[in-house]
């Protein structure tokens, strides 16, 4: 099931929002292709009632008291921002203009 | 011989050197070293000298000194560090310095410990060789054609080439060990949680840790109960009592209860170098006759332990790094038609070539349709591997592999060819996946002179235990006394 064309990849790189050149989209069709290839030895083992382990120790919930505190200066995380203004992270149009 | 922490901090005590000096020649040695090796992103002269003369008034005010104090350490890049920059070995972090301060570089320098520099990484912590950093890469010091290992391969090849006496490295499917190995030097990943990760550019935020790297297993053990134990600024931290790793450290091995050792057959099959074949098996027989008593036991699952962290990582890890959108911080691409356009040109110009893989990977692996034969298949596929060491440690304390099938590898050797580079971590990726504690200790060199390492493996949490068998096969042999010939 494991190989992946270039209109996949294509397709991949846009959920992951990556402007992949076409050459780079048929390297990593190739290259995917054959990592995914080697993942399927995965189904010679039986999973049948095997719990998935999400993390590597398990640790109950924590919490802590909701009390206000100061993190970053909103000052120092604006300073090293692409486009700060004022208050604000300025970025491009989202919406097109109205017609 | 090279400065260890305990030589520094007597030399310091007894006013022999002062941690002014101790900075000027390591910072003399890396302007030297540097423009060959290439260890290190940003070195840290003005800062570090601070950090050394506020040592050297303590000193002279008679106060009392801890053991890391005026000792030179070097930092993976994707450890935040306020005001120096943070790059991860990524141009989209090219322009980046965090307002913010990890919780163990915090503890480093509340200790005295001097930061010499930020070292050079694959990419995100995305490699094995330091050839994925988007600075270049980095040489291994025992032979300059040859890769470092990775990702902490900066920090590896520093603390070979005696460019510090310590430092940092980060560990999701054996960064430090492997690195440590290629370079012949000391590389630990403790139990998942043992050590704060807040403040570490996260990769695969299941599976990361952070551990140190060192010339000795004692440099190591002081290194690790400076930045272990609980930070309640992350949510995976263990609450637990910090043994004093250090001073559990005996110069002879002469254990009450008999130590039950294991060699993992499946790590001695083919593929592996014949030379860490017997490197290895020849310092499994040094701890038999410390009086270790050795088995053979199978982990059957093991080899399955890559697959799966191939889909666990790049999972996790393409969503780890969608927050490099260029909205907050990082670089932004010039003049972006709209919001999309400027996501997605900034990431295609921002990432490099392997992790643009990994995030393809991940995305791929976590979309609608893929989900359970890929993602979820490898989480149960982590369960077993678990069971396979629960079980081994029902036999054993500790278990034992090699940390590399192979010595260093020629530069460029595998960077087309990226399943052969995957390869490299088969040995190290099982004990992430399971959560538990190993380190890598120098066992021997190849033909060429390259160094071999020894992987040790033990039950969560029993970070003494694997520190003291490790520097008993230490103090009984001499490899870990080997240098690189540099200058």
């Amino acid at each position: 099931m494991a190989a992946i064309d270039q209109s996949e990849v294509h397709k991949v790189a846009d959920l992951a929002r990556l402007a992949l050149s076409p050459e780079e989209e048929k390297t990593f069709a190739g290259q995917l292709s054959s990592i995914l290839d080697y993942f399927e030895q995965l189904s010679e083992l039986d999973t049948t009632d095997v719990e998935p382990t999400t993390r590597a120790i398990e640790l109950s919930n924590i919490t802590r008291a909701d009390e206000r505190k100061t993190g970053v200066e909103p000052a120092a995380m604006l300073e090293i921002a692409p486009e700060p203004d004022g208050e604000f992270f300025r970025v491009p149009q989202i919406l097109a203009d109205a017609e | 011989m090279a400065s260890t922490i305990r030589t520094i901090h007597e030399q310091l005590i007894s006013k022999e050197r002062s941690a002014v000096e101790i900075t000027t020649e390591t910072l003399a040695r890396i302007e030297q070293l540097e423009p060959q090796l290439h260890s290190f992103l940003h070195v840290t002269a003005e800062s570090a000298l601070a950090q050394a003369e506020a040592v050297d008034a303590q000193i002279a005010a008679g106060e009392a000194i801890v053991p890391l104090a005026g000792v030179p350490i070097a930092i993976k890049d994707n450890l935040c560090t306020t005001g120096i920059p943070t790059t991860c070995g990524s141009r989209i972090l090219e322009n980046f310095v965090p307002p913010y301060e990890s919780t163990v570089t915090q503890k480093l320098k509340d200790a005295g410990a001097v930061i010499i520099g930020k070292t050079n990484m694959d990419e995100f912590a995305m490699g094995s060789s330091t050839e994925n950093s988007g600075y270049g890469r980095t040489c291994n010091p025992w032979d300059f054609d040859r890769v470092p290992g990775g990702s902490s391969g900066g920090s590896a090849a520093a603390v070979a080439a005696d460019e510090c006496a310590i430092a940092l490295g980060s560990d999701t499917g054996g960064s430090i060990r492997q690195p440590a190995s290629l370079c012949g030097v000391v590389g630990m990943k403790p139990t998942y949680g043992l050590v704060s990760r807040f403040g570490l550019v996260a990769y695969a935020s299941s599976l990361d840790q952070i551990g140190p790297l060192a010339r000795s297993v004692e440099d190591a053990a002081i290194l690790l109960a400076a930045i272990a134990g609980y930070d309640p600024k992350d949510s995976t931290s263990i609450k637990v009592e910090i043994p004093n790793y250090a001073q559990n450290l005996q110069p002879n091995f002469r254990p009450k209860a008999k130590l039950r050792i294991g060699i993992i057959q499946e790590t001695f099959g083919s593929g592996l170098d014949e030379a860490v074949n017997t490197a290895v098996r020849a310092a499994v027989e040094v701890l038999q006759e410390l009086g270790a008593e050795i088995q053979v036991v199978s982990c059957p699952r093991f080899g399955y332990g890559l697959p799966a962290y191939y889909i666990i990582a790049p999972s996790e890890a393409s969503a780890n790094l969608a927050r490099y959108d260029a909205v907050k911080y990082g670089v932004r691409v010039e003049e972006p038609e709209n919001l999309l356009d400027m996501y997605k040109r900034t990431r295609a110009q921002g990432f490099g070539t392997e992790v643009k893989r990994r995030i393809m990977l991940g995305t791929y692996a976590l979309s609608a349709g893929y989900y359970d034969a890929y993602y979820l298949k490898a989480q149960k596929v982590r369960t077993l591997i678990k069971q396979d060491f629960d079980a081994a440690f029902e036999k054993v304390d500790i278990l034992i592999s090699p940390t590399s099938p192979t010595t260093a590898f020629t530069a460029g050797e595998k960077t087309d060819d990226p399943l052969s580079m995957y390869l490299s971590d088969l040995m190290t990726i099982p004990v992430n996946l399971a959560g538990l504690p190993a380190i890598s200790v120098p066992c021997g060199f190849d033909r060429q002179g390259l160094p071999i390492g020894m992987h040790l493996i033990s039950k969560v949490l029993r970070e003494d235990l694997l520190l003291q068998v490790a520097h008993a096969y230490e103090q009984a042999t001499q490899w870990h006394r080997q240098q690189p010939q540099l200058l």
